[in-house]
């Protein structure tokens, strides 16, 4: 299981923790990721805002430097969410327009690089549910999250507009993960529902109306796991201006797949970067002191 | 509506932008007018427009009403509209065209977005990568409002206490990805 690996501009600065437990689980499952040389930022949800062109040059160098390393033939592996389905996006229109291919081309020259539509990419979740599969979770089972009731959290843009491993409004495939860690599930219906994404910085107001929704439905959950860093961050980090705004307290802990799945089959909270989290409430660590190492 | 009048007058002047909402109104040209869209978005009750009366504004034309709109600003890329819109239509990617249309535009009623994007994307520009602190803090100095910068406040020391954000001092030069810009905004202003 050999990957190429984009890990994206937040996983350098604000998602630290994601960039780490992924590393740190998918080599303890046996996978090999190689960064690629000289990324750059894949456009986020800005460039779409500004520049059509730019939307598809800025993830395209990514994915011609990608095509360049050698060995050929792995797949890119992706984190973010925003990061995946830039890049995504880039490969499915290629593949049926060659003129965009030649345009985007064009403006690749200019950096001395061109594409030649030879990537795949794929999301985290993707890999780990259907590379690596829940049996083997279940195979490298050290510390059975018993207990432990978590609420799968999968946004938007892993699931949406290309259904590529997922149900795109009913998706379900971290439930086998889960279970496979030993957890409950929290049953729920807001796993596809959007966090509102970049308004938390441009219009607040309409951002904590969504996040809230999101942690209300959340209560009764021990923690919320999430896939994508903008979530992650909209979960977490406003969780004092939602109660502020709604007068109900939810509080909650928000935990990346990778670090959820990363306890379970025995990797420290050190090493998994816990430390980093905006929220992760006494009583989440509490319970996980309980839930004992089989080892 | 002062707001829309301000708007209508400043758009009257850019007769360009009625022939860029032309390329948009084909992606929607199919819209039975059903209201899937406007069902399924999860920004409906902050918006002016419901998406649906959007999409028929853009296809009789009416440029200033629609970027008078807070609509399009409002979407925040969920794909569920585009998904399930019974015609099949290219929703998500449609409000990005009309994103891209109001942006140069400086339309007063989205300049926190505009600044937002704009210093996002010069980051990427100088840098190949966004620095996170970099662009927020001149974001804040831009949108001029002493009290913005408070409510993140909080979080700012949060994520610096973690150390994932440094306070950067913007840094100058020519680069990273400067060529790549310039190429793609000559691609872009051919006729
Ligand atoms: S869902 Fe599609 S067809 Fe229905 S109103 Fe919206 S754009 Fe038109
Ligand atoms: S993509 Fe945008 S307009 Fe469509 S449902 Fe989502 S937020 Fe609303």
């Amino acid at each position: 299981m050999k990957y190429l690996y984009y890990p994206g501009c937040s996983l350098e600065g604000t998602a630290r923790e994601y960039d780490s437990s992924t590393r740190a689980f998918m080599t303890a499952m046996g996978a090999d990721l190689t960064e690629i040389e000289g990324w750059t930022c894949c456009g986020a949800s800005a460039a779409e805002a500004v520049s059509e062109l730019l939307t598809l040059v800025l993830p395209a160098r990514n994915l011609a430097l990608a095509e360049a390393m050698k060995p050929s033939g792995r797949d890119i592996l992706v984190p973010c969410s925003a990061c995946y389905l830039n890049l995504k996006r880039v490969e499915e229109k290629t593949r049926v327009s060659h003129a965009l291919r030649d345009r985007i081309n064009e403006a690749l020259a200019a950096d001395g690089l061109a594409y030649q539509g030879r990537t795949r990419t794929r999301h985290l979740l993707d890999v780990v549910s259907r590379d690596l599969g829940a049996a083997a979770v279940a195979r490298h089972l050290v510390r059975p999250l018993t207990g432990i009731r978590v609420a799968p959290y999968y946004g938007c843009q892993c699931l949406r507009p290309y259904a590529v491993f997922d149900d795109p409004e009913s998706p379900r495939s971290m439930e086998p993960l889960i279970a496979a860690a030993g957890a409950d599930l929290h049953p729920w219906t807001m796993g596809a529902k959007c966090c509102g994404a970049s308004h938390m910085n441009t219009k607040m107001e309409v951002g904590l109306k969504l996040v809230g929704a999101i942690l209300e439905a959340a209560r009764g959950a021990d923690a919320v796991v999430t896939v994508c860093p903008m979530c992650q961050m909209n979960l977490e980090a406003y969780q004092r201006q939602v109660a502020r705004q709604s007068g109900t307290d939810c509080t909650m802990t928000i935990l990346y797949l990778p670090q959820l799945l990363g306890l379970a089959i025995g990797l420290s909270p050190e090493a998994l970067r816990l430390d980093l989290n905006l929220a992760v409430t006494g009583a989440f660590l509490e319970k996980l002191q309980h839930t004992a190492t089989a080892a | 509506m002062a707001l829309a009048e301000e708007t209508a007058i400043e758009l009257g002047t850019m007769p360009e932008a009625a022939e860029a909402l032309a390329e948009i109104r084909a992606m929607v040209q199919p819209c039975i007018q059903c209201g899937t869209c406007t069902g399924s978005c999860p920004n409906e009750f902050a918006m002016d427009l419901t998406p649906r009366h959007m999409w028929r504004l853009v296809l009789l034309g009416r440029t200033e009403d629609v970027l008078a709109s807070r609509t399009f600003s409002l979407c925040s890329a969920c794909y569920m509209c585009t998904l399930r819109c019974p015609r099949g239509l290219p929703l998500t990617e449609a409000i990005g065209r009309l994103k891209q249309l109001a942006a140069p535009r400086h339309l007063p009623h989205l300049r926190s977005g505009d600044l937002f994007y704009r210093n996002f994307i010069d980051s990427v520009r100088r840098h190949g990568r966004v620095r996170e602190m970099e662009f927020m803090s001149l974001y804040f100095a831009q949108m001029m409002n002493p009290w913005l910068p408070l409510r993140y406040a909080g979080m700012g020391m949060r994520l610096m206490r973690r150390g994932k954000v440094a306070l950067q001092l913007p840094s100058r030069g020519s680069g990273r990805l400067a060529k790549l810009f310039e190429k793609v905004a000559e691609m872009e202003n051919r006729p």
